[in-house]
């Protein structure tokens, strides 16, 4: 198995056909257990009381939501290098999931942050570099949408994907050294490796294959409509034509 | 190159807008911020290198959708294209007029404005520094979202949706010489940020304008 | 029941916004799929005849 076999659209979608069903089975069973498991079974920590239990959709959220734009940096590499146009379609497929999972990140940080810091908002570095990110999910996809060459809008977002990478990662060290400026000394953010102990380690590591598990689901799903709507357009052309 | 250095610069200037927009915008910043704010010179001074760089930001703004749309439009960059100059070349005198044009100014001008936000004295020549060497680092960046949204029509949004998000190190990067009365890290990060951007960008956006012409 | 103390409203409303922004994005992605996909297949029974 290569992922050059799956240039072809065809091939792609017979294969993903017979994996989404068990892809979805498989997401929705690990995060109905991890969350269940998260939010039922799970001590409060003396610490952070019952909002420890936001912990199983902050991390994983927040992991994906970088680990996506990762995917989407790579799929573009491969568009542009080899002309894989399912890789570029799925670069496309994953830009919304990863905005809703850095939203949920926001979300979830924010509420989590009002009774543990008393503010829904802080400029802390983390925090600034998420928004940040949410800004470069939204010019990425209003680009996509914008262009109305698909070949063209596969290119130019791709180029947007990798210089934004550059960008994202400088704005990275841009945001860490600037809020040590303001802020001596005085780190908002939770050290999280400290305080995780094996009863709340394991429902997470649940929740995160979770959170994987739906990404596949929805990238792939994604994915196979976006090569449908290629094809209805192909369809249309050629029609037109005769 | 120079010929063509010097019709963009000529252009800029006959269809108005070129040195004047720009910096018109730049000051009406300064004048709008106070308003807003309120007078108080203490926090004015406060934000005073936060707001510069800002109007920097935006000012610079302005101006990009024309560094290529109009050529675009009228075919010129076709023949750019096929000219012996390689694209990348075009690319970048493209984006030192526009620095001519818009960032040039603002660093010239800067210190009168400094002087109605009240900024701390001390810090003028690192306002004046880190505008001359962040802002050729936002007419490249700048050049680079053009290249991208200039098959788009009305793309202006667009556009600034693109390159605000890759102006944030410079901005912060660049607010931070000021503020700290240019420390050697903020001001080493800036000059590297500029020179990476010039070295590689001109790249990025010579394929995109390819793809673009396509 | 379970006891979430005084914070139950800040973990009941990020669970509830997680899986709201979550079932939004599940509902647009097969709404859409479903659509294209009808499209498709009436499409290509037309081209077949």
């Amino acid at each position: 198995m290569s992922i050059w076999e799956y240039a072809n659209p065809k091939r792609f979608m017979q294969t993903s056909a017979v994996i989404l069903p068990w892809v979805t089975v498989a997401a929705l069973v690990a995060l109905v257990v991890g969350l269940t498991w998260g939010f039922f079974f799970t001590p409060n920590a003396d610490k952070f009381g019952s909002t420890v239990k936001i912990i199983y959709l902050h991390v994983p959220s927040a992991m994906m939501a970088i680990s996506a734009w990762m995917m989407m940096l790579v799929a573009s590499l491969i568009w542009l290098i080899r002309r894989h146009h399912v890789s570029a379609l799925s670069a496309k497929a994953a830009a919304p999931v990863g905005l809703t999972f850095t939203m949920i990140g926001l979300v979830t940080g924010a509420i989590w942050g009002e009774p543990m810091w008393g503010t829904w908002w802080a400029w802390d570095p983390r925090l600034t570099s998420f928004l940040i990110l949410t800004l470069f999910y939204f010019g990425y996809i209003a680009l996509w949408e914008a262009i109305e060459d698909r070949d063209t809008a596969a290119d130019l977002t791709s180029v947007l994907c990798i210089v934004g990478s550059v960008f994202a990662f400088l704005s990275r060290y841009a945001v860490l050294f600037w809020n040590q400026g303001l802020h001596q000394g005085s780190s908002l953010s939770v050290d999280k490796a400290n305080h995780v102990s094996d009863v709340y380690w394991f429902p997470l590591l649940v929740c995160i294959t979770g959170f994987v598990l739906l990404f596949v689901t929805l990238v792939l799903l994604r994915t196979r409509t976006e090569i449908r709507i290629r094809r209805i357009a192909a369809l249309m052309a050629r029609e037109r034509m005769e | 190159m120079i010929a063509l250095l010097i019709r963009d610069l000529r252009l800029a200037l006959r269809t108005g807008g070129g040195f004047g927009l720009g910096l018109a915008f730049f000051l009406m910043v300064a004048v709008i911020v106070p308003l807003g704010v309120g007078p108080a010179p203490a926090t004015l001074a406060l934000i005073a290198a936060g707001v510069l760089w800002v109007g920097a930001l935006l000012s610079s703004l302005l101006s990009l959708d024309r560094i290529f749309a109009l050529d675009f439009e009228d075919g010129s960059l076709d023949l750019l294209a096929t000219a012996p100059l390689p694209m990348e070349g075009v690319v970048m005198i493209k984006a030192l007029a526009h620095w001519i044009t818009s960032g040039l100014p603002l660093v010239a001008v800067s210190p009168i404005l400094a002087l109605l936000l009240n900024l701390n004295p001390a810090a003028y020549p690192w306002l004046m520094l880190s505008l001359a060497i962040g802002t050729p680092a936002l007419s490249i960046i700048g050049a680079f979202g053009a290249s991208l949204t200039v098959g788009v029509k009305r793309g202006g949004l667009l556009l600034s949706l693109l390159v605000l998000p890759l102006f944030i190190p410079t901005l912060i990067f660049g607010a931070e010489v000021v503020k700290r009365g240019g420390e050697a890290v903020p001001l080493a990060a800036l000059a590297a940020i500029t020179l990476g951007s010039w070295a590689l960008l001109p790249w990025a956006a010579a394929a995109a304008i390819r793809i673009n012409l396509r | 029941m379970l006891d979430l103390g005084k914070y139950a409203g800040a973990v009941i409303g990020s669970y509830a916004a997680s899986l709201a922004l979550i079932a939004v994005l599940v509902c647009l992605s097969l709404w859409r799929n479903a659509r294209t996909k009808r499209t498709l297949q009436t499409l290509e029974a037309r081209v077949k005849k």
